[in-house]
């Protein structure tokens, strides 16, 4: 080959293959348009019957061809909400540890270990809870708990193993190694002078954590969490499995309730209520989708942000 | 630089996949693999009759038991051979496939209440209609309700809520159960109806007989309501109903046959019959059949006659006595006698079936 | 008594220990599903489990080979063109980094890898079990690939960025073409490239809701991919929503040889890049 010809750079080499790999780059977006259209053509005759109000209305009958969404879509975001709460203590807790204050030969293998759980398959987290979660708390925690708070109508009677609650711990275990890992990265990319800094000034480890380190790391944080929202609105089997499956909304958090990908797995091999049954579980899917994007689209900006921050400096 | 065991990796894989193809390429021609979906309350035994079927023919028939009402839609669809159901398609749904269905009884079967009360041991409580739809109408609420112990004298009933389990998803069972409760019930007639999916007022659903029977085993102080050989494969115990004639029946072979004695069919019936209440001193009041969900012409003649093969398979004696043991009654002789005539007018791609290979 | 500065010292101790406390809480559920999965699962691990088909329900015995050739056929297949497509997804986006394209594609991967499994799963029953009718190995394939896409295209971009510029521009000085040294690029990121697509592999093989209505599931062995087929998890979710305790078994098993395929690819993948660096 002779080097002075291939010099430009330019060549019908090069151009087709920046066409191939721009048309490989393109399935991308491709996919995403594509669930847009396919998902709103089914969801297509729900949505003209029931327009948006189907969203915030309450009844799943299928005998009487009555769709309201609002018991699975007020299932799904409070179980990711209780799952939230619960989990960012405890991930941020373990990425602030895992970060500053751990001796320096365990950080990656227990980072890694927790990372594991990541790995496990949701079918597996369903069958772990409903043989061994579920009776353990059913024997040794919601009896106490209801007997206690049993005044609360969060905490009343009568206690289905199966729950919401049940549904919500599950979603904790599952969600804290996404905001632990993202956390981790967010607090690792925070410049090192910043720590020093504070030290220096007299701070003990604790109040450069909680003054410096994490305030600078703020909008990475709640990228974490966010993301780690968006990961629990969308887990289905384990929920599935978990949460009672039930289209009723009740105070108690013992008892069951459904969430929107649940409904979807259980019903949408059925739809007995027939096309228009379908038709809202599609419409269900649009929202469940358009949800995860949005919540999914404002982590990744809030992440971008801060990596685009510590790196600069 | 591509290191060893990068290479060595994609080598196996490649193995892997040439060896994958090659293996489609063979096979046997002549058997044929059907698909079938729905109810689950059938699924014991047909999951028996499709694997002897296999072990004597070849053919492989993969049953998915995902509920009746998936059953109905995915025939509906074609996305199956064939569909099973123990709730009848309503004449909508016919209509959907243009009349292009034919109900084919294959066994008859129970609805059982069962529970879970430790307390109790092997007692088998005693229920009437209006005290079933009660409880699942969520009016009756605890286990130690008046009502319960005078239809249960001397039974120590638990003070423990009543934890109501039915399906999740679209199911000839809870058509059955529904149907019965419908019968027996105005206001559930009223407020709820019969269906395969209904707006249960109250409970956890299960998905399939078998996510009932596991709610129903795992927690305590739950009502549900499953196929009998769920609940006795599983040691759960099950409860005797008050029939029509005043008499309360264990759900047993014989009282499920005692149920299906009194149906008179005419020749060209559509076999969607229901027997739930039925008249009889020892009939048991609900009890149903069961249905396979076939077209009446297939287009893909190799299928059409693999079908064909199993459900002449399906009346012949043994076939009855594998169901026996599982608890399923056979169909009594006159309406057995029918579906072996009807089995004879399946056609494929319009012509009758070719006697096979 | 104690002053100011002791106390702020005792404080920052008692946060420390605090959050190993969290270390601790967060480590248990890994411990306990491991644990329960080893205890459990390994009754039941026996060659006939390996080799066998499901008996009949309620029989004893029978295994999950089925289910363990479907996992490999559906995921064997959708890999062959997700992984393909997602590289070259990713050197686009790495090579053209700055184009409109490049940005767009980073972004919605991202956003796509967050997107719950069962509604790509209703994607692929629209498109293809809807279309074709009926179930089939393939729908469950596509499912599954259209999965893989976005997480082998950000792997493999964010692997081909960390490959130092000055091989490029090596490469370009010694009057390499651009898609030549591009092809240089990707051989010397290739083993990270194969931890990617290994970690994607291994998610994707523990994916159970979009087989739910494509690939159906089934009791036989089969190689074809256009009829229903079993897979690992779909036999684990039967089996675990089931009465019988044979069932219940077979699930912890089937889920222990699902946990050990997924970890073990996971350290290969981890292996591998750690070899790199």
């Amino acid at each position: 080959m002779n080097p002075r010809r291939r010099l430009s750079g330019g060549g019908r080499g090069d151009t087709v293959f920046k066409a191939l790999l721009f048309l490989a780059a393109s399935t991308i977006p491709a996919l995403l348009i594509a669930l847009v259209i396919e998902l709103t053509r089914g969801a297509r005759q729900a949505i003209d019957r029931f327009g948006a109000g189907f969203i915030f209305g309450s009844g799943w009958d299928p005998v009487a061809g009555t769709f309201g969404a609002w018991p699975a879509v007020f299932g799904t975001l409070l179980t990711s909400a209780l799952a939230l709460l619960l989990a960012v203590p405890l991930a941020l807790g373990v990425a602030i540890y895992l970060t500053e204050f751990a001796p320096m030969r365990i950080r990656r293998p227990v980072a890694t270990m927790i990372e594991l759980l990541a790995a496990i398959p949701s079918v597996v987290y369903g069958l772990w809870g409903i043989f061994v979660m579920i009776p353990f708390l059913r024997t040794w925690v919601y009896p106490v708990l209801e007997a206690r708070l049993g005044f609360l109508p969060f905490f009343a009677g009568p206690v289905y193993g199966p729950s919401v609650l049940s549904a919500s711990l599950i979603l904790t275990v599952m969600i804290i190694p996404f905001i632990m890992s993202v956390s981790r990265e967010v607090l690792l990319a925070v410049p090192p002078g910043q720590r020093e800094a504070a030290l220096a000034l007299g701070a003990t480890r604790w109040e450069a954590v909680s003054t410096v380190i994490v305030p600078y790391a703020k909008s990475g944080i709640l990228g974490a969490v966010i993301l780690g929202l968006g990961r629990a609105l969308g887990e289905t089997m384990a929920v599935t499995m978990l949460i009672g499956n039930r289209h009723e909304i009740a105070a108690s958090l013992f008892a069951p309730g459904y969430s929107m990908a649940a409904v979807i797995a259980n019903e949408f091999a059925d739809a007995a209520g027939g096309p228009l049954h379908e038709s809202a579980l599609i419409y269900l899917a649009l929202i469940l989708f358009g949800v995860t994007v949005i919540v999914n689209g404002a982590a990744r900006l809030m992440i971008w942000r801060v990596a685009r921050r510590g790196g600069a400096t | 630089m591509l290191n060893r065991e990068s290479k060595r990796g994609v080598l196996r894989a490649a193995l892997v996949a040439v060896a994958a193809t090659s293996l489609v390429a063979c096979g046997d021609k002549d058997t044929v693999q059907l698909t079938g979906a729905g109810a689950t309350f059938p699924y014991p035994i047909y999951s028996k009759w499709f694997d002897a079927f296999y072990n004597e023919t070849g053919h492989q028939v993969n049953y998915q038991s995902i509920g009746s009402g998936a059953g109905v839609k995915q025939f509906t669809e074609g996305t199956v051979d064939f569909g099973a159901t123990d709730g009848p398609m309503t004449d909508e749904e016919i209509a959907a496939v243009g009349g292009a269905v034919v109900h084919l009884p294959t066994v008859l079967g129970a609805d059982v209440v069962t529970w879970n009360l430790p307390s109790l041991g092997e007692t088998q409580l005693r229920f009437d209609g209006a005290t079933l739809a009660d409880i699942f109408l969520g009016k009756i609420k605890r286990w130690d309700d008046p009502r319960l112990a005078a239809l249960n004298p001397g039974v120590a009933l638990p003070s423990l809520d009543i934890l109501v389990v039915h399906r999740a998803d679209g199911s000839g069972t809870t058509f059955i159960w529904t149907d019965y409760l419908s019968t027996v019930s105005p206001e559930w007639s009223a407020k709820i109806g019969r269906g395969k999916s209904v707006n249960w007022p109250t409970g956890v659903g299960g998905k399939g007989n078998e996510g009932v029977t596991q709610q129903v085993k795992q927690v305590e102080g739950t009502i549900g309501y499953v196929e009998l050989i769920y609940a006795s494969a599983n040691g759960l115990p099950y409860g005797a109903i008050k029939n029509r004639s005043g008499q309360f029946v264990l759900p047993t072979l014989e009282s499920v046959s005692a149920a299906a004695a009194g149906v008179d069919l005419a020749a060209d019936t559509d076999f969607r019959v229901s027997i739930v209440d039925a008249a009889g001193a020892d009939a048991y009041p609900v009890a149903s059949f069961t249905w396979l969900l076939v077209r009446p012409d297939m287009a893909d003649a190799a299928k059409a006659r693999a079908i064909r093969d199993f459900l002449r398979w399906m009346t012949r004696p043994e076939a009855a006595a594998m169901a026996a043991e599982l608890h399923y009654a056979p169909l009594p002789k006159s309406v057995a006698d029918l579906v072996a005539a009807r089995i004879e007018t399946l056609t494929a791609g319009g012509a009758p079936i070719a006697d096979g290979r | 008594m104690m002053d100011p500065r002791a106390r702020r010292r005792a404080k920052s101790r008692v946060m420390v220990a605090l959050m190993g406390v969290t270390v601790v809480v967060a480590m248990l559920p890994l411990i306990l599903i491991l644990a329960s999965l080893v205890l459990r699962g390994a009754q039941s691990l026996s060659p006939e489990f390996f080799v066998n088909r499901p008996a009949p329900v309620g029989e004893l015995g029978g295994g999950v080979a089925h289910a363990i050739l479907g996992t490999l056929m559906i995921v064997g297949t959708a890999a062959l063109v997700a992984v393909p497509v997602g590289i070259a997804a990713g050197l686009y986006a790495s090579e053209y980094r700055g184009t409109r394209m490049a940005q767009l594609t980073r972004f919605v991967a991202d956003v796509l890898n967050g997107t719950p499994s069962i509604v790509v799963g209703i994607l692929a029953w629209t498109w293809v079990v809807a279309v074709q009718g009926h179930f089939s190995a393939a729908a469950g394939s596509f499912a599954l690939g259209l999965l893989m896409l976005p997480m082998v295209m950000r792997t493999t971009e964010e692997l081909i960025k960390l490959v130092p510029n000055e091989l490029r521009e090596s490469a370009l000085a010694l009057g390499y073409p651009r898609w030549r040294t591009t092809f240089v690029v990707l051989r010397t990121a290739l083993p990270g490239i194969v931890t990617g697509t290994l970690l994607a592999v291994a998610r994707v093989s523990g994916e159970t809701a979009p087989l739910l209505f494509t690939a159906l599931g089934s009791e036989y062995f089969s190689f074809d991919l256009d009829r229903p087929m079993a897979a690992l998890p779909l036999v684990v979710f039967k089996y675990a929503t089931g009465p019988y305790p044979e069932w219940h078994q077979l699930a912890w098993t089937a889920s222990l040889v699902l946990i050990l395929v997924v970890f073990l690819l996971g350290v290969a993948a981890r292996l591998a890049t750690r070899q790199r660096l």
